[in-house]
């Protein structure tokens, strides 16, 4: 940690409060370019909060965020959304919008006021859209898409917005095993291939074990814990994280977390 | 509906209006030949010789085509008014009078012509309340903790609720032979007695609304995602709904004043204009202007013509639009699920 290497997202003592509640306190972390930092902690830790926070839908009380140096609080709204995309948790469809006009709609960071999405955009989106494989779907209403499918819609979305920051907010949660581990492993060459750095929340342990370059552990709003997945992901830490007895299976170079024998 | 089919039928759609405003010139007790209908108005602008009586040229340019024109402008204000109000609020039941603004308008029409007041100031009036009306929705619903779109509804519900009870109080202190009907017939919506001067008071704040709606229409759709969405893509949810909410309820609001209240046209159009082009704003505002002009102009030669006295147009819309929303509901279910 203390040793200096380029990071894109920097954050220093970040703290936020919904009222009086304090959510999160005097985060420190820095994630790389072309890394996948998870976030592990159970319901109500403050992980969607964190993320908002670095997104600057939410204002933190203290503290800073860097995206490449530059203080998010220099940062207008539409430069923020240059820089830092994101894909939502759950999505509530509204209109029956085809898939191409939702992809599109990832343009707007880059599109004044009066302006309309353009051929350079158009074919912005297209590009997301054969990244990730949903291309033929493109003139479907998105509202009759599966789960998996919709996921993936909301993430080229969020490439579409050409930003060097990606954050999602459990991207598996309404996922089944296959689409899980579809949409995981095409974040992960994602963040390879495009440069991204990705900051993801995870419910499962595992997605963070298998996915992940850099974990943290988020309790209470505190980072207590942060490292790779390996140093971080212990029985000892995760038992203490969700108060329960939990073992960490391996077979040297794979290691599977599951919850604990008895009490 | 495909990119290259859009601009071909959005084409067809300003045929139609135009097909149906001479048609609306034409109509009426007085028939009068498409031939000579063009013939008076070309006349206006070019020497021919004027082989008809004078009363045609009054009929055309004085009644039917200011009148005509009031209802395309009418409904397209309306129809776009639905149309962006649907999007704002994430929901495709919602009317352009949602947030109180035919209420609102209705008081103030209702005062005026209680004091015995004229056209002019009638419609004064009228924009004033129901302005009024919407900024008292928007001051309710920011009272709350809760400031989302659900509250901005609820608020209008009660403000539309307490204008429409003084209504209702100027209705029962109004003289019931000569101003009672008077009011009733304004609350049920008439474009009987347009005159050019209305008209021209109507166009300059109704135009430039449409068109700055047309403007900032692909906003809309990133608007409909949500605002914590909308926030992420890099636009400011509370000041773009201001401004839309704001050019949409202007428009309205003078709508209101010069035909009275009438209903549906806002619900129903855009959901017929989003059957055609899809939801996309980009394709569905210009759309719901085109078919919302048509509509209303139909509507209004309808209520001229079936009966030898005038039906209200508040009246006939509800008529036409209860049935016609319920099929669309019925059959375009997965539009909007």
């Amino acid at each position: 940690m203390e040793q200096p290497r380029p990071s894109v997202v920097d954050i220093q003592d970040l703290g936020f409060a919904y009222g009086k509640a304090i959510v999160l306190h005097d985060l420190t972390m820095a994630v790389g370019p072309r890394e996948v930092f998870a976030i592990v902690g159970p319901n109500a830790a403050g992980k969607t909060t964190l993320l908002r926070c670095i997104e600057r839908v939410l204002t933190p009380r203290t503290g800073t965020v860097r995206i490449d140096g530059r203080d998010l609080k220099s940062l207008s709204a539409r430069d923020v959304s240059r820089r830092v995309a994101s894909v939502p948790q759950s999505h509530t469809p509204a209109f029956p919008y085809t898939v191409q006009d939702v992809v599109l709609m990832g343009r707007n960071p880059h599109l004044g006021a009066t302006s309309q999405p353009g051929p350079h955009d158009v074919a912005a989106a297209q590009e997301a859209m054969d990244e990730l494989g949903i291309r033929a779907i493109a003139a479907r209403p998105y509202t009759q898409l599966s789960g998996g499918q919709l996921q993936l819609v909301l993430l080229a979305r969020a490439l579409a917005q050409e930003a060097q920051v990606l954050l999602l907010d459990e991207p598996t949660a309404h996922l089944d095993f296959r689409n899980r581990h579809l949409v995981l492993g095409r974040i992960r060459d994602l963040a390879i291939c495009r440069g991204l750095t990705v900051i993801m929340t995870v419910h499962d342990p595992n997605d963070a074990m298998q996915y992940a370059d850099q974990v943290g552990l988020l309790r209470d709003g505190v980072l207590v814990a942060l490292g790779t997945p390996q140093e971080v992901l212990t029985a000892n830490n995760l038992g203490e994280l969700y108060g329960m007895p939990i073992e960490v299976l391996s077979d040297g170079a794979r290691h599977v977390i599951v919850a604990g024998i008895g009490s | 509906m495909k990119r290259e089919r859009f601009l071909p039928t959005l084409l067809l759609m300003w045929v139609g209006v135009l097909a149906v405003l001479l048609a609306s010139l034409c109509l009426g007790r007085y028939p009068i030949t498409p031939k000579t209908v063009l013939q008076v108005l070309v006349s206006r602008f070019a020497p021919i010789v004027r082989t008809w009586d004078p009363t045609v040229e009054t009929v055309v340019w004085q009644v039917r085509l200011p009148r005509a024109l009031a209802a395309a402008l009418v409904g397209a204000a309306l129809a776009s008014g639905g149309a962006v109000f649907q999007g704002l609020f994430h929901n495709p039941l919602v009317s352009p009078y949602v947030l109180g603004v035919s209420s609102g308008a209705g008081f103030g029409a209702a005062v005026a012509i209680l004091l015995g007041a004229g056209a002019a100031v009638t419609q004064a009036s009228a924009f004033a309340t129901g302005a009024v009306a919407v900024s008292l929705t928007w001051l309710v619903a920011r009272s709350g903790l809760d400031w989302s779109h659900v509250a901005l509804v609820l608020a209008g519900f009660v403000v539309g609720s307490l204008f429409s009870s003084l209504v209702a109080g100027a209705q029962y202190v109004a003289d019931p032979s000569t101003k009672l009907p008077q009011i009733v017939f304004w609350l049920m919506g008439s474009l009987a007695s347009v005159q050019w001067a209305d008209l021209l008071r109507a166009v300059v704040v109704i135009m430039p609304c449409l068109l700055a709606i047309t403007v900032l229409r692909w906003k809309l759709n990133i608007l409909s995602m949500g605002d914590d969405e909308a926030r992420s893509l890099g636009e400011n949810p509370e000041w773009m709904r201001v401004v839309l909410i704001g050019l949409t309820t202007m428009a309205t609001a003078v709508s209101v004043a010069l035909s009275g209240v009438i209903g549906w046209v806002g619900l129903v159009v855009p959901h017929l204009a989003r059957g055609i082009v899809g939801p996309d704003s980009r394709r569905l505002i210009p759309a719901s202007v085109a078919l919302g002009a048509i509509y209303m102009m139909i509507i209004d030669d309808v209520a001229r013509s079936l009966t030898m006295a005038e039906i209200p147009l508040g009246i006939l819309t509800g008529i036409v639009g209860a049935p016609v929303f319920a099929l669309l509901l019925r059959r375009s279910r997965s539009d909007w699920n």
